[in-house]
């Protein structure tokens, strides 16, 4: 199990991505990951049914900047603003390879979204299914999956879960 | 139309006989949606249902709308598949509640009514009474027979693995629905390999069903709109392409070939969205791969009125399937695939290129973006029209991308049909 200190740092990489995604300072998103570090969004439907398709799947962290790219300069979208809670992350194994420690956690979250004039509304419900490990710069993700229940998207989601 | 003062017209008559001026109540009104249903999705139309690989196996089923009409689609011991409307003969209860699943028939829970696969009625509980004190009690009357109350069934059509439903059953075969020219690129791509299922993406659009035929019959937008089509070459105004339609004009296909991308030129210059010195970072987004099956063209996007669009955008190919849910609403459900003969390579790219398309993708979620805004400005006043006169205001096909002949086409038939 993770000693006090660890498990802390895990709830500051929890807190910090939540802030980072909700701020609009999208450069700062791949830097929570591995150079191969890897972000996927999938329906829960595919996840369940072992069906590979991901609503994203960004395969290594040059992919999650060109992603950050598309958010910012190429994708024409309605702007709003979103609010991510996460719930307390709970850790599943952790174990060590030969990047280190690797840690594997889960945790849920709501994401809320609000557009401009609009009420807010829940946007977005799943889980993380994570794996982190440590590097001289903290810990990062080797790997993120957000398993969404929300399989109608509310017509298209533009920022990172 | 506005100078009139009338922003909410009653009865309102489409002007003229042409087809590239389009009546903003064309997008608003529930009683021209009622009818869109009537003619559209419940007569005459093949409507998508989904692929054979969803049902594999006997006793496969997936849940699934004509329309609005909510159907299930079976795969029976004898390999053959059968659609069902899901509405219990009994009651007219929505039974079937899971999207996809395996049974050995189809049970509506509420009082126990059972149906084969085929949705033939094969259980009434009490149907012959029940025995107390020396009477029988109740039961169906002596003249019922189960064979009248089967679920309703609606004909079916296969071609290369992908399954067509139509509620209507005079309805003239598939192939002929398609008609010759539609029918290739439809073979194009299902010409009999064998599919494998990658999965699922879902989005609500509120916005009118139309608009997502339009969006895939408007070649316009797709270099404006759309950074990484024009940026990359993928899709814009220089590339070489045809439009063609069917007969009836109601089916069309945009076939285009991928051009240089890159330079400035006359069809980039000035545009909002042409980013000249953009350059992914991670190459595998562009690992374009080109399979012996395309031909020339890298790109075809085959609409099918009025229920499914294909598309083969380089190595992503997908079933788009529309489904309305009133006249400002509808469902759009892609279903990507590949094919059984992929190496691991091939799916692996597949799966990335899927990363442009669907309710998130770097160019498809504008796409419903503006559908919305459009449906906004419909509703705000219904007297107005739309301008579809890029390319003049005929309805012919084209050998070039500067028109939106094919939206014309689109609505000349509709104006047969709809009787408007």
């Amino acid at each position: 199990m993770l000693d006090f200190q660890s498990y802390s740092e895990l709830l500051d990489l929890y807190s910090s991505y939540a802030g980072v995604v909700d701020s609009s300072d999208w450069e700062k998103w791949p830097e929570f990951f591995l150079d191969d570090g890897t972000y996927r969004l999938q329906p829960r439907e595919n996840f369940d049914a072992g069906l590979p398709l991901c609503l994203l799947a960004l395969e290594s962290k040059a992919m999650i900047r060109d992603r950050v790219f598309g958010v910012k300069e190429t994708m024409y979208h309605d702007p709003y603003y979103q609010r991510h809670v996460v719930g307390t992350p709970r850790v599943l194994s952790v174990k060590t390879t030969d990047r280190g420690e690797e840690i594997e956690a889960e945790a849920n979250y709501i994401v809320f979204r609000t557009k401009r004039e609009g009420v807010t509304e829940v946007f977005n419900a799943g889980r993380y299914r994570d794996a982190i490990v440590r590097t001289t710069e903290g810990l990062k993700f080797r790997s993120r999956l957000c398993v969404y229940d929300s399989e109608m998207i509310p017509n298209s989601l533009i920022y990172p879960i | 139309m506005d100078a009139t003062g009338t922003i909410f017209p009653v009865d309102p008559h489409w002007p003229g006989t042409g087809s590239s001026r389009i009546p903003f109540w064309a997008y608003t009104r529930d009683d021209l949606y009622k009818r869109e249903l009537e003619r559209l999705f419940y007569a005459n139309h093949w409507c998508y249902i989904g692929l054979e690989v969803e049902v594999p196996e006997p006793g496969d089923f997936k849940r699934t709308v004509v329309g609005e009409r909510s159907v299930i689609m079976t795969r029976t011991a004898d390999g053959e598949i059968h659609v069902v409307e899901n509405v219990c003969a009994h009651r007219g209860m929505r039974f079937c509640r899971e999207k996809r699943g395996n049974s050995k028939d189809l049970l509506c829970p509420y009082h126990q009514w059972n149906y084969d696969l085929k949705g033939n009625l094969t259980g009434v509980p009490f149907r012959r009474g029940v025995k107390q004190g020396g009477k029988v009690n109740g039961g169906m009357p002596a003249d019922f027979k189960p064979e009248d109350h089967g679920l309703t069934k609606l004909k079916v059509a296969r071609r290369g693995g992908v399954v067509f439903a139509s509620f209507d059953h005079s309805i003239e075969p598939f192939e002929a629905f398609l008609g010759p020219t539609i029918l290739a690129y439809f073979d194009r791509v299902f010409d009999g390999r064998k599919l494998e299922l990658l999965g699922y993406r879902r989005q609500r659009i509120p916005g009118n069903w139309k608009l997502m035929q339009e969006n895939i019959k408007d070649p316009y937008h797709p270099g404006l709109l759309h950074t990484w089509f024009s940026t990359f070459g993928l899709w814009r105004a220089d590339n070489q392409s045809e439009l063609k339609m069917d007969a009836h004009l109601r089916h069309a296909a945009m076939i285009s070939t991928r051009g240089q991308g890159g330079k400035v030129t006359e069809v980039t210059s000035g545009i909002d969205s042409f980013k000249e010195a953009m350059k992914v970072n991670d190459p595998r987004l562009l690992d374009i791969v080109h399979e012996p099956w395309w031909g020339k063209p890298t790109a075809v996007m085959t609409t099918i009125f009025p229920s499914v669009i294909i598309q083969q955008q380089v190595n992503s190919v997908s079933t788009r399937h529309i489904q309305p849910n009133g006249h400002g609403s509808f469902d759009f459900v892609w279903t990507h695939f590949g094919f059984a003969d992929d190496d691991p390579e091939m799916k692996q790219r597949r799966l990335i290129q899927a990363n442009l398309f669907g309710p998130a993708g770097f160019v498809s979620a504008d796409d419903g973006e503006v559908i919305e805004w459009s449906q906004e400005g419909f509703e705000q006043k219904p007297s107005h029209r739309t301008l579809v006169e890029m390319g003049g205001t005929d309805t012919t096909d084209s050998d070039h991308m500067v028109t939106e002949t094919l939206i014309r086409g689109m609505y000349a038939y509709w104006r047969k049909v709809m009787g408007e």
